[in-house]
């Protein structure tokens, strides 16, 4: 095994065109916190991006920040702090969700395509995606996309880029979109066991003008493990909506979605940010997790998955996305040695959605695959995407699905 | 002069018998062949250019979108599929020996899913018809072009459109779930649906600004909204272009996106004004339309707040919306800009690159310096927020030479954008106008990158070729690596 850490594009894009010439497959690592996302990689070779790091333009006003790809979350968060701005998907990023040491980097973050709470209302990474500089699998550097909010020239190529998991290119500069932080925010919290019943009211919320920016639904087990007293001491599950905005908009949203909801209570902002903090990382509510799904079904349909679900698994969940997003981790013993695929695939088929198996052990992933199968002429479609950014096949192989 | 794919010799000498085909698979009046009737299809918004079909299909169904398509791939008979032919970029041209595969009879609005917070139409239906086909439920479809009335959902997903409110709300790409589509091959994929995410790659993503090259799509689920319960607007004036710009900048310096927030130079403002009397000052070289949404309590916090900072960056004027109808008033000038100037010239032509805000005194002060150079007139509307320029060229095509003087400097100013650190289009896409131009803000490994993606959904390039892309895509030649093994050096650099 070699591993190459290039300290900038012009390296990163010799090391793949060798690798594209001798055909020698690269596994290509940012920080390395995500090496257990997805099917595990054989390559013989790493492709380590960490040492080209650096913001090369962030300009507030113009709310688009350049940076390159292996620039960690924390320092950008930094940046983005000072001014008062923000990644408005709110990725996951501080540890626990993601198996793997090391520290999130931009590149990583937008080749996974996650988002937290706010992914309802402000979009997902590939939302803010705005343009990048890469390197594809024949070797050549490319580019796509711009360094401006509102751009249609050519193919969207930045959402193909976002969720490829590095299958598709490597990325060495990209530019996002960013977004004022909001000046501040509270939550409204609605208790009771009942999931049906919880995603009703979040629908409710939602579709009501308070502008909610989030909407997630702890049960009991969840709930009691938060370090929000208010959450924990419910002795039950546990519904949050949060309102984000000005200082008097927030006071006013609160108080009226209190009362369309008939809500239990709520919390302010530091607490609001606990609790968002503890949904956005998942972990910490369902505690050690050692295999954990990540289901995306119809939000209203969320309460016939979770049934089941629990028909099917013995495990515990967490709603968020107003049912939009389904984490379940299904007893290990229950599950079995597919982790659950089988069945956990099953109860989705009769909702529709997508699943993921966002973390298990290395085998597991291998064996059960951990994105929905392919099928059809999908199936055709994606694979001759993948040969037409890397016809031989050296970019993370096999991380998606087998040869891809 | 605009140089379109060499007409297929072999497929035009076939046409009674492509017409017999296409008939046994859209029965009646879905297959148009007479010349009057082919011509009302020959152009689209960018009415510059005209070419009438060899034949004019209306499927109503996926499954004859599917047939059709799949014919014409065995049959290497180009396709150009249109919605409502607004596009303001030629997306729409037809093709002398192409079949154009018209999506108007898929209007129908398929559900309301109010739970899912959603609806599912066919891509015929109009941009504004979604939204009233919601109102009584107090939701709405967020991008809203000015074209709305006319546009379709489908053209709109193929162009990626924006509208006045994108900046807060997003463009079609951050409001569509999923849709249904039909490659040239005829296979029926359905991408992303009800849910937010879906795995594997994100073909939906790709497919919302194709311009119609990488599959006709047939169905659309877009994500609906609450509309917000009230909006007011400001509508401010400005002795300079930088004084106006500032302040945009200071506006979102100070954490504040606006639902709208529009721009217009002092031609446009003479324009406006002449045509809907507004109010608008006539004394400012800029205007400044700035829409705040949300509850009351945001709403007058916000106006206020704007209101302070305006004066900061020297308005001369600045006057808060106090009822509805006086907000709309403050709009109706905008939104009539495109029909103002062309009471004040025979002939206008759009523009719509986007620019760094930043840049912006200096890329209208260079747009002055070229218009005496072309001796054309050109009138400003500029979606502030987000740097999308609209500069309408004033000419008159019955002066020979006044549209191709229009055409180079409207190409000079998208150059102009692009130098500056912006792009070629914010919202109209590139189809056949800004095409050639494509090489000022790519080069070759990017636009091969861009070609091998269509080769993977239309390997015989038959999809509205001629659009997008200076050259037309070869894939057999895309496809070959021509590299070999032991040519490149093992990068001598830093391991671990
Ligand atoms: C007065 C005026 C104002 C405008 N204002 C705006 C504005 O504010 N913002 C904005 O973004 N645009 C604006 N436009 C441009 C235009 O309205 C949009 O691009 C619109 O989305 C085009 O929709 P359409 O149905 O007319 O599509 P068409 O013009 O028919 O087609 C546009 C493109 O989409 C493709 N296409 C159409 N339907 C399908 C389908 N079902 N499947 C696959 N491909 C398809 C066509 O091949 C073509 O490439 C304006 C145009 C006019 C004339």
């Amino acid at each position: 095994m070699t591993g190459f850490r290039p300290s900038d594009g012009a390296e990163a894009e010799q090391v793949v065109a060798w690798a594209a010439a001798e055909g020698e497959a690269l596994e290509i690592v940012g920080g390395g916190s995500k090496r257990g996302l997805g099917r595990p990689v054989r390559a013989p070779h790493v492709l380590e991006l960490g040492a080209i790091a650096g913001i090369l333009d962030y300009e507030p006003a113009e709310l688009v920040l350049t940076a390159r790809a292996g620039t960690t979350m924390a320092a950008i968060g930094t940046a983005l702090d000072a001014a008062g701005q923000m990644l408005a998907f709110e990725p996951p990023v501080s540890g626990g969700l993601f198996a793997g040491a090391g520290s999130p980097t931009l590149g990583g973050v937008l080749a996974c395509n996650l988002a937290g709470p706010r992914r309802i209302r402000a979009g997902a990474a590939r939302d803010h995606f705005l343009g990048f500089r890469a390197v594809n699998g024949w070797g050549d550097g490319w580019k796509a996309g711009g360094r401006v909010v509102k751009n249609v020239t050519g193919y969207d190529m930045g959402k193909l880029q976002a969720g490829a998991f590095g299958t598709l290119s490597v990325l060495l500069e990209l530019s996002l979109k960013v977004l004022p932080r909001p000046e501040t925010s509270a939550s409204v919290l609605l208790t009771g066991d009942d999931p049906a019943a919880a995603v009703a009211a979040m629908a409710t919320a939602l579709n009501s003008p308070h502008e909610v920016s989030a909407a997630a639904h702890l049960p009991a087990a969840a709930a009691a493990r938060s370090a929000v007293g208010a959450v924990a001491g419910a002795g039950r599950g546990v519904t949050a909506l949060r309102i984000e905005g000005p200082g008097p908009s927030v006071a006013f949203r609160r108080a009226a979605l209190a009362e369309l909801l008939g809500a239990a209570g709520s919390i302010a902002e530091a607490e609001s940010a606990t609790l968002w903090t503890e949904i956005a990382e998942v972990v910490p509510l369902l505690a050690d997790a050692p295999l954990l799904w990540r289901l995306c079904p119809p939000p209203a349909a969320a309460p016939a998955l979770l049934e089941g679900l629990h028909a099917a698994l013995a495990g515990r969940c967490l709603l968020d996305w107003g049912g939009g997003l389904v984490w379940f981790a299904p007893d290990p013993a229950a599950a079995g040695a597919d982790g659950g695929a089988g069945r956990v695939r099953a109860a989705l088929a009769q909702t529709g959605g997508h699943a993921m198996l966002f973390r298990a052990p290395e085998e597991m992933r291998a064996a059960a695959g951990v994105f929905d199968p392919l099928a059809g002429p999908l199936a055709g479609l994606t694979r001759r995407i993948k040969a037409g950014f890397d016809p031989r096949g050296i970019l993370n192989p096999g991380r998606m699905h087998e040869g891809i | 002069m605009l140089r379109m794919p060499a007409p297929d010799q072999a497929v035009l000498a076939r046409r009674g018998e492509i017409v017999a085909a296409l008939r046994r698979i859209v029965p009646g009046e879905g297959v148009i062949e007479s010349e009057a009737e082919r011509r009302a299809f020959e152009s689209d918004g960018l009415t510059a250019y005209a070419q009438a079909p060899m034949l004019v299909v209306l499927p109503q169904t996926t499954a004859e979108v599917s047939a059709v398509l799949a014919y014409c791939q065995q049959n290497g008979v180009r396709v150009v599929p249109r919605g409502a032919g607004t596009s303001l970029s030629g997306g729409a041209l037809p093709l002398a020996d192409g079949v154009l595969l018209g999506m108007g009879k898929f209007k129908r609005i398929l559900e309301i899913d109010e739970a899912n917070r959603c609806a599912v139409v066919q891509p015929g239906v109009t941009n504004l018809a979604i939204s009233e086909a919601v109102a009584g439920r107090g939701l709405y479809y967020a991008p809203d072009p000015s074209s709305q009335i006319a546009c379709t959902i489908g053209g709109n997903v193929a162009e990626n459109s924006g509208g006045v409110h994108c900046l807060k709300y997003g463009l079609t790409t951050n409001n569509v779930l999923g849709i249904e589509m039909v490659t040239m091959a005829g296979e029926v994929l359905r991408l992303g649906g009800k849910q937010y995410d879906a795995g594997g790659y994100d073909l939906l993503g790709v497919m919302v600004g194709s311009e119609g090259l990488l599959g006709v799509v047939t169905e659309v689920t877009v994500r609906l909204l609450p509309r917000p319960p009230g909006a007011r607007a400001l509508l401010v004036g400005f002795p300079s272009i930088e004084g106006a710009g500032e302040c945009v900048a200071a506006i979102i310096a100070a954490g504040i996106i606006p639902g709208g927030m529009e721009m217009m130079d002092k031609p446009a403002i003479a324009a406006a004004e002449a045509f809907v009397h507004a109010g608008y000052p006539l004394d400012g070289e800029a205007l400044l339309i700035v829409e705040l949404d949300g509850c009351a309590a945001e709403v007058d916090h916000l106006i206020a707040t704007v209101a302070a900072i305006t004066e900061r960056f020297g308005a001369t004027s600045c006057r808060a919306s106090t009822s509805e109808a006086e907000r709309l008033l403050f709009w109706a000038g905008r939104k009539a800009a495109f029909p103002a100037v062309g009471r004040i010239s025979p002939d206008y032509y759009c523009m719509d690159g986007t620019i760094p805000r930043k840049r912006l005194a200096e890329v209208l002060g260079r747009m002055r310096q070229m218009e005496a150079r072309y001796g054309l007139r050109v009138a400003n509307v500029f979606h502030a927020g987000d740097g999308n320029l609209h500069p309408l060229i004033l000419y008159d095509a019955n002066v020979p030479g006044e549209l191709a003087r229009a055409e180079e400097f409207g190409a000079d100013i998208l150059r102009l954008c692009v130098e500056v650190g912006g792009v070629l289009t914010g919202e109209h896409g590139v189809g056949v106008e800004k095409r050639d131009l494509m090489g000022t803000m790519f080069g070759k490994p990017d636009l091969d990158q861009q070609q091998r993606l269509k080769c993977a959904f239309d390997p015989a390039a038959l999809l509205n070729p001629g659009k997008v892309f200076p050259e037309l895509c070869r894939c057999a030649e895309l496809g070959k690596m021509h590299i070999h093994a032991g040519q490149v050096r093992f990068p001598d650099l830093p391991r671990f």
